[in-house]
C-alpha cells in the first residue's frame, strides 16, 4: 500500500498551482473563491493524511 | 489610541496584567503542580526531562505543544498586518501551513525514531551520527541558534506591542516580560510551556472564534463586504504575485520544521505515532491562522489605521476599539501568553543546541540540566538585548536571513534520511554555496525575501531561501555523484533497528 504516500503530493500541487485558484467566482456565501478554495484544502489534507496514515501502513514502520 | 472612555485604560490592562501573571506562575510552578497530580516522573534532574520534557508527551500534549509553538503570537500580530498592509498575499501562510503537514507526516516519523532509537536530542546530534562529522554537527547547531534568536526577539516585541497598546511603559514591561519568560522557563523546562499551552491555546480559541463572529457583524453585508471591497487592499493576487506567493509558501514549510522550537516539540512525542496522528489533527490551528488573517480586513473596515512603522498594532487596536475593554485585556492577554510559550520551547531549543552540540560533553546530568537553564537565559538574553538596542527592523532582517541559513540545513537534516549515498564533503560544499548565494543575494537585494529570476520562458520573482536550497541539494547530489559516502545508519544496520525497537522504553504509553 505504499503507492498510498504518493497522494500526499495533492496538497502540494493543489496549494502551489496558484494560477488555478487565484480568481474570485465562484464564490460561495459571498466569498471568494481564492479564500474558501484554501479554507477547504485544510480537512481535505487532513484526510489524506488519514487516509494514508490508516491505510498505507505506515504505522508499522517500513523495514 | 483612543482615550476618550476612562474604562478603557483601567480595566483592559487590569484584565490582562491577571491573565499575564497567572500563566507565568502555573508555569513556573509546573514541577510543583505536577508533584501534587501524582505524576510518574516529577523531576527536573535530567536534559532529558528538562529539556525533552521525558520524550512522553502524548498525542493531546504534543497538539497544544506543537500548535502553541508553530502557530507563534507573532503570527497573530504580524499575519494581519501583512494582509492588513498587502491584502491577499499575506494569505500565503495559508498554503504554508497546510502543505507542512503531509511533509511532516512523511518525514518526521523516521527522524523521531533515529532520535528516540539513539537518545539524540537535537537536529545536530542527528546530524552528526549520521555524516560522522563534528564540524556539520557544529554547522547545524550555530544555525539553529542564530535563527532562533531573531524569532524570540519577534515574540518580546509581540509582547511589546500588546503592552504599549495599553498604554503600559514599553521598555519595563518588556524587561518584565524578560524575566518572567526567564523563571518560566528555568523552573518548569519544557514541562512549563507544554502545560501552559494549553491556556494559550484556549485563550487563542476564544478571542479569534469572538473576534472572526463579532466584528462581521458590525460591518453591513459580513463576510462578502469585507472580502469582496478591501478597502485599499487586493481580493486576489495580483500579476506577478503568484510565483512569490508559491515559492514562499513552499520555502518557509520545508523551513517550519528544521527550526530547534518546532524540531524539540516533535521529538518531545512519545511515539511515532503521536506525530502521525497529530499531523492529521494539527491543520485544525491553520483554520485558525486563516480567521486570524482576516483580521486585517476587518481592520480596513472598521477604519483602523496606522502608519507603515506601526502595522504591528493593528491587532491590539482592533480588539480595543471594538470589543469592551475587560473582553480587549483578555485578548491582549492571550497574545502575550502566546508569545511566551513559543519563546519558552526556542530557548530551551536553543539550550538544547549549546550543552549537547557546541560545549564539550558535561560530566553527568546534573551539570547538563544547569548549563542548558543558563544557555537558555544567554539566548532570552540576547533576544532582548536584540530588540533594546537594536531595532525591530533589525530582527526583523535578522530573521529573514535566519530562515535562509536553516534552510541550508535540510539536505544534512532530511535528504541525510533517505537511501542517498552523501558524503561529508558534500553537504559541506553545498552548505558552503546555499548559504554563500542566499545571503549574498539576500543581502544584494537589500534585505527582500525575493530574487528576481529568468527560466527560459518563465522568469518572476521567487523566494531566495527556496533557491539557495535547490542550488544546494543539486551541488550535495553532485559530489556525492563523484564522491559518494555511506546510506544512512538504520538502513546499512536494520538489525540494530529491530533490537532498538525491543526496548522496553519502546512504545510503553501508546
Amino acid at each position: 500500500m505504499k503507492f498510498l504516500n504518493w497522494l500526499l503530493l495533492l496538497p502540494f500541487i493543489a496549494l502551489l498551482w496558484v494560477p488555478f485558484y487565484n480568481r474570485v467566482t465562484p464564490t460561495l456565501c459571498g466569498i471568494p473563491f481564492f479564500y474558501w478554495y484554501q479554507f477547504a484544502w485544510i480537512p481535505l489534507t487532513s484526510l489524506i493524511i488519514w487516509i494514508v496514515w490508516k491505510m498505507g501502513g505506515s504505522n508499522h514502520e517500513s523495514h | 489610541m483612543n482615550h476618550t472612555d476612562s474604562h478603557t485604560d483601567f480595566w483592559a490592562p487590569v484584565v490582562f496584567i491577571i491573565f499575564f501573571v497567572l500563566t507565568i506562575l502555573i508555569g513556573s510552578s509546573i514541577q510543583q503542580i505536577r508533584t501534587l497530580l501524582g505524576s510518574r516522573v516529577a523531576t527536573n534532574n535530567s536534559l532529558e526531562e528538562w529539556g525533552l520534557g521525558g520524550r512522553h508527551f502524548g498525542p493531546w500534549i504534543t497538539w497544544f505543544l506543537i500548535g502553541g509553538d508553530f502557530y507563534t503570537a507573532y503570527t497573530v500580530i504580524a499575519l494581519p498586518a501583512l494582509v492588513y498592509a498587502k491584502g491577499a498575499f499575506g494569505f500565503f501562510a495559508m498554503p504554508y501551513t497546510i502543505i507542512v503537514y503531509p511533509f511532516i507526516f512523511f518525514v518526521m516519523p523516521k527522524l523521531w525514531q533515529i532520535a528516540r532509537d539513539n537518545g539524540y536530542s537535537t537536529a545536530a546530534d542527528i546530524v552528526r551520527a549520521r555524516f560522522d562529522s563534528r564540524t556539520l554537527e557544529i554547522i547545524v547547531a550555530i544555525t539553529g541558534i542564530a535563527a532562533v534568536i531573531p524569532y524570540m526577539a519577534l515574540q518580546l516585541v509581540g509582547i511589546r506591542d500588546v503592552v504599549e497598546t495599553l498604554g503600559l511603559p514599553a521598555v519595563t514591561s518588556l524587561i518584565i516580560a524578560f524575566l518572567a519568560l526567564a523563571a518560566y522557563t528555568w523552573l518548569g523546562g519544557l514541562h512549563a510551556p507544554a502545560l501552559t499551552a494549553f491556556i494559550k491555546d484556549v485563550m487563542i480559541y476564544i478571542t479569534v472564534l469572538v473576534a472572526v463572529t463579532l466584528i462581521p457583524l458590525h460591518i453591513h453585508g459580513g463576510y462578502s463586504t469585507l472580502l469582496a471591497n478591501p478597502s485599499g487592499s487586493d481580493t486576489v493576487l495580483k500579476a506577478g504575485q503568484a510565483l512569490p506567493f508559491a515559492t514562499l509558501a513552499l520555502s518557509s514549510a520545508l523551513a517550519g520544521f528544521l527550526y530547534p522550537h518546532t524540531l524539540t516539540g516533535v521529538l518531545a512525542s512519545r511515539s511515532a505515532d503521536t506525530i502521525r496522528q497529530n499531523a492529521v489533527f494539527l491543520p485544525i490551528y491553520t483554520i485558525l491562522l486563516g480567521l486570524i488573517s482576516m483580521l486585517g480586513f476587518m481592520a480596513h473596515a472598521v477604519g483602523i489605521n496606522t502608519d507603515t512603522a506601526h502595522h504591528g498594532l493593528i491587532v491590539p487596536l482592533l480588539f480595543l476599539k471594538v470589543f469592551p475593554s475587560w473582553f480587549a485585556g483578555f485578548c491582549l492577554a492571550s497574545i502575550a501568553v502566546g508569545a511566551l510559550i513559543p519563546a519558552a520551547v526556542m530557548a530551551i531549543g536553543a539550550a538544547n543546541l549549546v550543552t549537547k552540540n557546541i560545549l564539550p560533553p558535561q560530566k553527568d546530568q546534573k551539570t547538563m540540566v544547569r548549563t542548558s537553564r543558563v544557555a537558555a537565559f544567554l539566548t532570552k538574553l540576547g533576544a532582548l538585548l536584540c530588540i533594546l538596542f537594536l531595532t525591530t527592523k533589525f530582527a526583523l532582517n535578522f530573521q529573514l536571513l535566519g530562515c535562509v541559513v536553516i534552510l541550508q540545513t535540510f539536505p544534512a537534516v532530511i535528504m541525510g534520511l533517505m537511501r542517498l549515498r552523501l558524503s561529508t564533503e558534500a553537504i559541506l560544499t553545498g552548505w558552503v554555496v546555499g548559504s554563500a548565494v542566499g545571503v549574498g543575494l539576500t543581502l544584494a537585494d537589500g534585505l527582500k525575501p525575493f530574487h528576481f529570476l529568468h527560466f527560459g520562458f518563465v522568469s518572476g520573482n521567487v523566494s531566495t531561501a527556496l533557491f539557495s536550497m535547490v542550488l544546494n541539494c543539486i551541488v550535495v547530489l553532485l559530489v556525492s555523484w563523484v564522491r559518494p559516502g555511506t546510506l544512512p545508519h538504520h538502513m546499512t544496520h536494520p538489525h540494530l533497528k529491530g533490537e532498538t525497537t525491543k526496548f522496553p522504553l519502546a512504545e510503553p504509553y501508546m
